[in-house]
């Protein structure tokens, strides 16, 4: 558009690089002070140039904290957060939509309802299970008298423990069991034409053959869409690894930063902090930029 | 919306959406019923039976000062954080619309900060507002003991205000900017040939087209408040000091794992459920005004 | 009311340039519309009147004033898009009353004029309404009062019928040359639909590649095509083209199959020559009869007034519209009249017109 505004473009590309600064300026802030040293990062002011301790910091970091199991257990949770989102969504989304049972829409309010209440505001109750995930079911067979009918009959006293406190299943399946890429596909479905469904059963496919041959590949974007959204927010959950990994060995890198918090008196270890937190927060932040296209996406379309 | 054409009447469909059923059963309803229960019960720790109370939790924390403390402090952390991130971001998404030279580049970087976990961002920030070393020492070396979030509860949840605002105007930009992108490009060329400048136009076209984005981030922003600052609160501030930064998810969390206190933790999570469902019902009803447009 | 005054306009953008200096004039008062496919550059040309697209190189000019550098509020021309771009949030009294409101007209005196508009547009008894509860028709008229209410100097159509169906499209566009008419204001109409331009225009301009093709009155573009490209875009069905290889004795048609005898207006022996017909200058006669050509019916497309028979001529296909009761059976051999004069010649190699005079018609080579 033809538009004099010289006023108005300064203005905007002040504010826009103002913005900028903001952005950039902690991811900026915390490299510098990964690469001073304990002096130099506790001068006052400190020094914008770089140091060069950057690669014995980053060393440090990764040793003090045992970054590199840690790395391992996050990239695993988020991961099997994603891949079992993409696929148990897309099962559920299929059943709701392409087919009519009874019990359907209170399935679909069933689900719908998760969409609601977040992991963090049911932690407690949430941690029981996983410390014993059969107990809901045990607490059935007790309620209904199942147990002691049992008991009575084979003399074996039913006792379902599976605890899955410090496991990988422990710290993924809490986190998979929420509304959010059902409705995702289902709004996806819901677009993908009436007539390609009465194309494929022409063609002789069945329910499963329709899902597998056709509406899977159709939702490839879908996919990638909802993968890197889940990948992201998996690998940047904090509180509910820190609840159900007592032991070390299952913590993920963003719940292992806790240890690198500087300790009161002496000088405060803020460069090996800084390197610690770089290395924690590069793998989402390289996911974002690698895969901006699907990360917004996946954003914009996961909210509606 | 239903389809027309599905493929059976049969039950078999069901099958496909027992693995979610089994989990949400499991992790969600499972668990949210148990903290109904807990609730309305005395949990002891590490199991040993429980005896029915009533509403005597709830009683117990509505009736103390620290609760009270604990949700004023989340409304007043809501209230100010959503408020700089939506505006610094709806400041710049429509900055970013205009579609000058480099937009493209505030495009991609301005959303990084929505990547980052919220406690690795919590500890660059720490690191960043810190009294003694980093940036606000600079200013205490002028004014010492201005700044000091360890011991002012003010600078303390300044300090959470700013790390939680820092990520969220990421994510509100990449709402914003969609729904500046996505009213047709003709509309505003239609009020250019109305004869609106650019300032006018905004006011008079842009703005209402996208108040129901506005309406939709209010509630993500606020219902995120009270979830996603779990970590920045964990990591810079504990709480402190002097419970002045000790935000619900987090109270929830120290009463029932440190306090094993099971039985008010539930308790304070169901009334943080109602909260949040309130905000959500209230979220669907401007989520019908968003289809009025069309 | 004002003249508009296009010099050597140039668009390119990053990659691609997509007009081609374009040269221009249009009177005060007249009806222009611009004619061509999509993507010919019809509707950049009308952006960059408007000042929605900056001029890249060359003048437009409004009323002997250069207007390239003036915002699109600065130019005094109303658009009508596409799309109607009907502020949504609005009701169609605050669409058509926004432009008075942003130039500050008083409440009182913006409602008369309001009401004014939408007395000759007939839109009174919807004037709260929202453009969601509108119809295609009833939108396309609030989109005309939007551009009306300002009274302005010159009227821009993007392609405004194309998003409604047929029926309406036909009322409309009496409607907007009765408007004209009425309102005598300058109008650029841009559109891809040749019977909307036809019967729209004053004065067509055809244009292909983001180049004028031809700048005339529909019947000159009809009668007398400039350019190869615009026979065949105008006019339907498409004009027939045969092509030929200038000959010692004539023009040699259909690889050598038939020979036009005519004088060869100084071509040089080989020069590729394109011989054009229109489907409705072609006579259907019987087989034999004198001066006929034979040809053999590939199939018939009836339009209920006539048909369109289509036939085999030495392996090109050929139309030929007839109102005649004849209905000929596909596999028939019928025998094609035309006269000399309904002929039109255009170089292979540039698409140009070439005049000469032909005496007869193609005769077998024997």
């Amino acid at each position: 558009m033809v538009e004099r505004t010289p006023i108005l473009n300064l203005f905007t590309h002040l504010i826009l690089f103002l913005g900028f600064v903001f952005c950039i300026a902690p991811f900026a802030i915390v490299v510098i002070a990964a690469s001073h040293s304990l002096k130099e990062v506790n001068d006052v002011p400190m020094s914008l140039l770089p140091g060069s301790d950057f690669w014995v910091n980053l060393q440090t970091a990764w040793t003090t904290a045992d970054l590199g199991p840690k790395l391992f257990n996050s990239f695993v949770m988020a991961a099997g957060v994603a891949a079992g989102k993409v696929i148990v969504s897309a099962l559920t989304a299929f059943s709701i939509v392409y087919f009519r049972y009874r019990g359907r829409t209170l399935i679909f309010w069933l689900i719908f309802v998760t969409l609601m209440l977040p992991l963090e505001v049911r932690i407690v109750p949430t941690y029981a299970v996983v410390a014993n995930v059969l107990s809901p079911y045990q607490a059935i067979l007790d309620v209904t008298g199942l147990s002691w009918l049992i008991e009575k009959i084979s003399g074996v006293e039913v006792s379902l423990n599976l605890g899955l406190l410090n496991s990988y299943t422990g710290l993924i399946m809490p986190l998979v069991a929420t509304a959010t890429g059902t409705f995702l596909y289902r709004q996806f479905f819901l677009t993908v034409p009436d007539e390609l469904t009465e194309a494929a059963r022409m063609d002789g496919a069945g329910a499963l053959r329709f899902f597998v041959d056709i509406l899977l590949p159709l939702s490839r974007t879908n996919m990638a869409a909802l993968g890197t959204i889940m990948f992201l927010w998996a690998w940047n959950q904090y509180l509910w690894p820190l609840l159900i990994t007592t032991d070390a060995s299952h913590a993920t890198a963003v719940t292992e930063l806790k240890q690198l918090i500087p300790n009161v008196g002496g000088m405060p270890e803020w460069h090996i902090a800084m390197a610690g937190t770089l290395i924690v927060m590069l793998p989402p932040l390289i996911v974002v930029v690698a895969m901006q296209r699907w990360f917004v996406r996946g954003l914009i379309a996961t909210e509606k | 919306m239903e389809k027309r054409v599905t493929f059976s009447r049969s039950t078999i469909g069901i099958l496909f959406a027992v693995p979610q059923l089994l989990l949400i059963f499991t992790f969600f309803y499972w668990p949210a019923g148990q903290a109904v229960y807990w609730s309305l019960t005395l949990q002891q720790p590490w199991g040993g039976g429980n005896i029915w109370v009533g509403l005597d939790n709830f009683r117990s924390i509505l009736s103390n000062a620290d609760y009270w403390h604990s949700i004023s402090a989340s409304l007043v952390f809501a209230a100010i954080s959503t408020g700089l991130a939506m505006v610094i971001a709806l400041v710049l998404a429509a900055l970013t619309d205009r579609q000058l030279a480099g937009s493209r580049l505030y495009r991609v970087v301005l959303i990084w900060p929505y990547g980052i976990a919220a406690p690795a961002l919590a500890m660059a920030f720490r690191f960043i507002l810190a009294p003694e070393a980093g940036f606000m020492a600079v200013v205490n070396r002028f004014w010492p003991g201005l700044w000091d979030p360890g011991l002012d509860g003010v600078a303390a949840m300044a300090s959470i205000i700013v790390a939680f605002s820092w990520k969220y105007v990421g994510y509100n930009f990449i709402f914003f900017l969609a729904a500046f992108q996505a009213i047709p490009r003709s509309l505003i060329e239609a009020a250019a040939m109305d004869g609106a400048g650019v300032v006018r136009r905004f006011r008079d076209i842009q703005f209402p087209l996208i108040t129901p984005t506005i309406f939709f981030l209010l509630v993500i922003n606020i219902t995120e408040s009270f979830q996603d600052s779990f970590g920045i609160v964990d990591i810079m501030t504990a709480g402190g000091p002097a419970n002045a930064t000790n935000l619900m998810v987090y109270k929830i969390y120290s009463d029932g794992f440190k306090g094993f206190d099971y039985s008010g933790a539930a308790a304070q999570s169901i009334i943080l459920m109602l909260l949040i469902i309130v905000l959500t019902i209230f979220q669907f009803r401007f989520i019908e005004r968003r289809v009025h447009y069309r | 009311m004002a003249s508009i005054t296009i010099r050597d306009v140039k668009k390119s953008y990053a990659k691609a340039q997509v007009v081609h200096g374009v040269n221009l004039d249009i009177a005060s008062g007249e009806f222009v519309v611009i004619l061509g496919p999509s993507g010919c550059g019809k509707s950049t040309l009308l952006r960059m009147i408007a000042g929605l697209e900056e001029i890249s190189d060359g003048t437009i000019a409004i009323d002997g004033k250069v207007v390239n550098k003036l915002e699109p509020r600065e130019r005094g021309c109303a658009m009508v898009f596409q799309n109607y771009a009907l502020y949504p949030h609005m009701s169609v009294a605050q669409n058509i009353g926004y432009s008075l409101k942003v130039a500050g007209v008083a409440a009182a005196q913006r409602n008369q004029r309001i009401q004014a508009v939408a007395r000759i547009l007939e839109l009174e008894h919807l004037l709260d309404r929202k453009p969601a509860a509108l119809s295609g028709g009833q939108r396309q008229r609030v989109a005309m009062g939007r551009a009306m209410i300002r009274e302005p100097k010159v009227f821009l159509f993007d392609e405004p019928l194309s998003n409604l169906d047929a029926k309406l499209r036909v009322q409309m566009r009496s409607e907007i040359r009765k408007l004209h008419r009425r309102l005598g204001a300058t109008s650029v109409f841009v559109t891809h639909d040749q019977v909307e331009a036809m019967t729209l225009a004053d004065r067509l301009v055809v244009m292909n590649g983001g180049r004028v093709e031809q700048v005339g009155t529909p019947a000159e573009i009809y009668g007398r095509p400039a350019s190869r490209f615009v026979a065949s875009f105008v006019g339907a069905p498409a004009m027939n083209i045969l092509e030929g290889v200038v000959a010692l004795d004539g023009i040699s048609l259909l690889e050598g199959s038939r020979r036009l005898p005519m004088p060869r207006a100084g071509l040089p022996v080989g020069t590729k020559v394109a011989m054009g017909i229109r489907p409705e200058a072609v006579r259907m006669v019987d087989p034999g009869a004198a001066g006929a050509v034979e040809a053999t019916v590939d199939f018939v497309e009836e339009l209920g007034a006539g048909r369109v028979v289509y036939v085999d001529l030495d392996g090109a296909s050929f139309s030929v519209v007839t109102s005649e009761s004849a209905h000929p059976a596909p596999g028939s051999t019928i025998g094609l009249k035309f006269s000399p004069s309904d002929m039109h010649f255009f170089s292979s190699e540039t698409g140009a017109r070439l005049d000469f005079f032909v005496a007869s018609l193609p005769e077998p080579v024997v």
